[in-house]
């Protein structure tokens, strides 16, 4: 398919949707399926079907609006109503006031700030198209990116762009991606790879179960132009096997791709071939980290290895491989279709664009939100969040899961971005974001985190593998409160210990959780000692 | 280079089902690579892996088995016990357990009788604990026989067990 086939594509498509007066967009992301959405739709089928107003409506599936504290979310457009906790019972109701006053009684305000102080980048498509159909998302601007840096671009100039935007790796350490690309493209070797990681593993956190679950062909998009920009031919998309969800809906999106021309031989007619594969987890944490995912691509035990060599220079197969996440890839169609001065004018001064984020726990709106990097913790948890429910009391936020930590209230007020949530001893990480009020008790959280480190250690090096059953068992005789002064100062040892010499980001980072809540609840700890920790 | 097996290796029955596994050693020309895959399409099929399984993936595949029985062990993903009739499953990731899912778990195994990662003596229920099945705002979640059970009690559990049983 070339660019003007495109054009003619995404028309055609805008122009059979003008025909309807009405879209009924149900959510069929997996929360609004386990709260039964798709029942939801059928009896919107079958209800606009008997209507006579039924001709007049077309009801789709949709990805994810965000609010999943209040779904099923049901959108009416482009009359730009949002129903909330839809049944199928309210079928009737939705179709039959689609030409009259909207159903009150299940409406949800959409000028509430959890909408409203969104900026959508990477999300920009979910719950506005059809994961299901391509035309869909060609009709929302998609793979116009692609065919235009084949066709009116280097790859050095892609590389350029990408460099300029200021983007960076959103699987939560924030390496240059530009510069990333860069190494790839320069290294030496007839045989590339581009690898998306989709294996995420942090417990809280479902930002790329979302994007490709809702979005799927953005994924492919980006990485076919990242595949153009360092030379390669073949790409690997790796997904937790707990995501079927979204494994059924990036095969779906390969093959439709690939009928379109759009991915496989000669993609939009030029010389450029480009083959992609949908590689499946196994349920190991461990394999986010870059080396354990590519032997786990190779059919092997995911265990990492040393770096250098990074896998820029000799990573699947020992080809040069070109490793971002699936958030990554998603921003890269908009960077390009809207040019990098757009994106570099979002975010601060260092972390430029958005950032998405899974914002659970003790919070009114749980939810998916992407936010402009910047924006303080304090505006996400109160005014996209709505607060913290029942009348308690906050107490900290944790991010970067397993290998983040707690932020203290006297924080809320500092910008999200890579350096600063760095500086106070937790990290970026993917965007999982927990808020936890009075009720927690962060001895147990970081005793919580520390089973989850020990458990997921793969074995291979001693520090991680010995040394976080040491810190977990530790932890669970000051949570029983059998610690004494002296194990909490083991504990610290331990820490410092395996965070510089374990192997892998794993047991790197498997400390945090401990440092960060005995930095700023060092009380808690010492209030849970034999004797007051006197002994 | 694909590679195809030198002599024809035989599956470990007749049974009919050890055609889908050999459709997907087939789609990946038999390469090494094709390990996990292949035992994920075993797992499906048959609901777990057992060591004439292996046995046969590791001939087919050429493959050492120490290596296949290495990563059919090393993945949490893989089961090698015959689940239960039912299965009972808590997610213990982090915003389930900030909103109690320890406790829940605590409830089904005393309930039940069994630990996380057992099954019931009669074969009926397997308990197990996931990480996080990303359905975090619907916080705590369960899933019971694949359904997943949102804001969900031990009760509520417990129940749609029965139900299934009945």
């Amino acid at each position: 398919m070339t660019l003007d086939e495109l054009e003619k594509v995404a028309l055609k498509e805008i122009q059979a949707r003008q025909q309807i007066p009405h879209t009924i967009d149900v959510c069929l992301g997996t929360t609004c399926l386990a709260l039964q959405g798709d029942k939801l739709k059928a009896a919107l089928e079958q209800e606009a079907a008997r209507h006579p107003v039924g001709a007049k409506c077309r009801v789709r599936g949709v990805g994810c609006p965000g609010l999943c504290a209040l779904g099923p979310l049901v959108a009416i457009k482009p009359d730009g109503l949002l129903y909330k906790t839809v049944k199928p019972e309210d079928a009737p109701d939705i179709v039959n006031s689609l030409d009259a006053e909207p159903v009150a009684r299940l409406r949800c305000d959409t000028e509430q700030p959890f909408f409203t102080r969104q900026t959508k980048i990477v999300l920009e498509n979910s719950g506005n198209i059809d994961p299901e159909r391509l035309e869909d998302y060609i009709a929302a601007g998609g793979y116009q990116a692609l065919l235009k840096a084949l066709t009116e671009m280097t790859p050095g100039e892609v590389i350029d762009e990408i460099t300029r935007s200021g983007l960076r790796g959103r699987g939560g350490a924030g390496f240059p991606t530009g510069l990333k690309w860069r190494t790839v493209a320069k290294a030496a070797g007839d045989r590339k790879y581009v690898v998306c990681n989709g294996d995420e593993g942090d417990p809280g956190a479902f930002m790329d179960r979302s994007v490709m679950e809702s979005d799927p062909h953005r994924v492919l998009e980006g990485m076919a132009i990242a595949a153009y920009a360092v030379g390669a031919n073949e790409g690997f998309i790796y997904v937790r096997a707990e995501y079927p969800l979204a494994v059924k809906r990036l095969k779906q999106a390969i093959t439709q791709a690939r009928g379109h021309g759009l991915l496989g031989a000669n993609i939009g007619g030029t010389a450029f071939t480009f083959r992609v594969e949908v590689r499946l987890g196994a349920g190991a944490f461990v394999c986010g980290e870059e080396t354990a995912l590519m032997a786990s691509i190779e059919g092997k035990r995911g265990t990492p290895r040393p770096r250098p060599p990074y896998p820029a220079e000799s990573g699947l197969w020992r080809c040069p491989t070109l490793i971002n996440n699936v958030e990554t890839f998603a921003n890269v169609p908009t960077i390009l279709r809207r040019g990098a001065d757009w994106f570099a004018g979002i975010g601060t001064a260092k972390s430029k664009g958005t950032k998405v984020f899974a914002l659970t726990g003790r919070v009114q709106n749980t939810g998916l939100i992407e936010v402009p990097m910047g924006i303080t913790l304090r505006e996400i948890i109160y005014d996209i969040g709505g607060g913290i429910p029942d009348g308690r009391k906050f107490k900290a936020v944790q991010t970067g899961g397993p290998s983040g930590g707690c932020i203290p209230e006297q924080y809320l007020d500092m910008p999200v971005d890579y350096e600063s949530l760095a500086s106070v001893g937790s990290i970026m990480g993917s965007g999982g974001m927990i808020v936890m009020d009075d009720t927690s008790s962060m001895v147990d959280v970081a005793k919580y985190f520390m089973e989850f480190c020990k458990s997921e250690s793969c074995g291979k090096c001693v520090p991680c593998r010995v040394g976080t059953a040491q810190m977990h068992a530790l932890l669970e005789a000051i949570a029983a409160g059998e610690g004494t002064a002296h194990d909490l100062e083991r504990l610290e040892l331990l820490c410092d210990m395996v965070k510089h010499t374990s192997l892998c980001g794993l047991g790197q980072s498997a400390p945090n959780p401990v440092l960060s809540t005995l930095r700023y609840f060092r009380h808690e700890y010492e209030a849970r000692l034999l004797n007051g920790g006197s002994a | 280079m694909p590679v195809q097996p030198k002599k024809q290796v035989t599956p470990p029955s007749e049974d009919k089902r050890w055609r889908l596994v050999d459709a997907t050693m087939r789609r990946y020309n038999y390469r090494p690579n094709a390990l996990i895959e292949t035992l994920h399409t075993i797992q499906e099929t048959f609901g777990y892996l057992d060591k004439p399984g292996l046995q046969y993936v590791a001939r087919a595949l050429r493959v050492p088995y120490s290596r296949v029985f290495g990563v059919a062990t090393f993945y949490n993903y893989f089961t090698m016990k015959p689940p239960g009739e039912h299965t009972c499953l808590v997610c213990l990731g982090t915003a389930c357990y900030i909103k109690g899912s320890g406790e829940l778990m605590a409830e089904l195994e005393r309930a039940l009788g069994i630990k996380a990662g057992e099954t019931t003596a009669d074969g009926k229920v397997s308990l197990l604990a996931v990480r996080c099945i990303g359905s975090c705002g619907l916080a705590p979640a369960g899933v019971v026989d694949g359904q997943v059970l949102p804001k969900v009690t031990a009760t509520q559990m417990l129940q749609r067990l029965k139900d299934g049983k009945a």
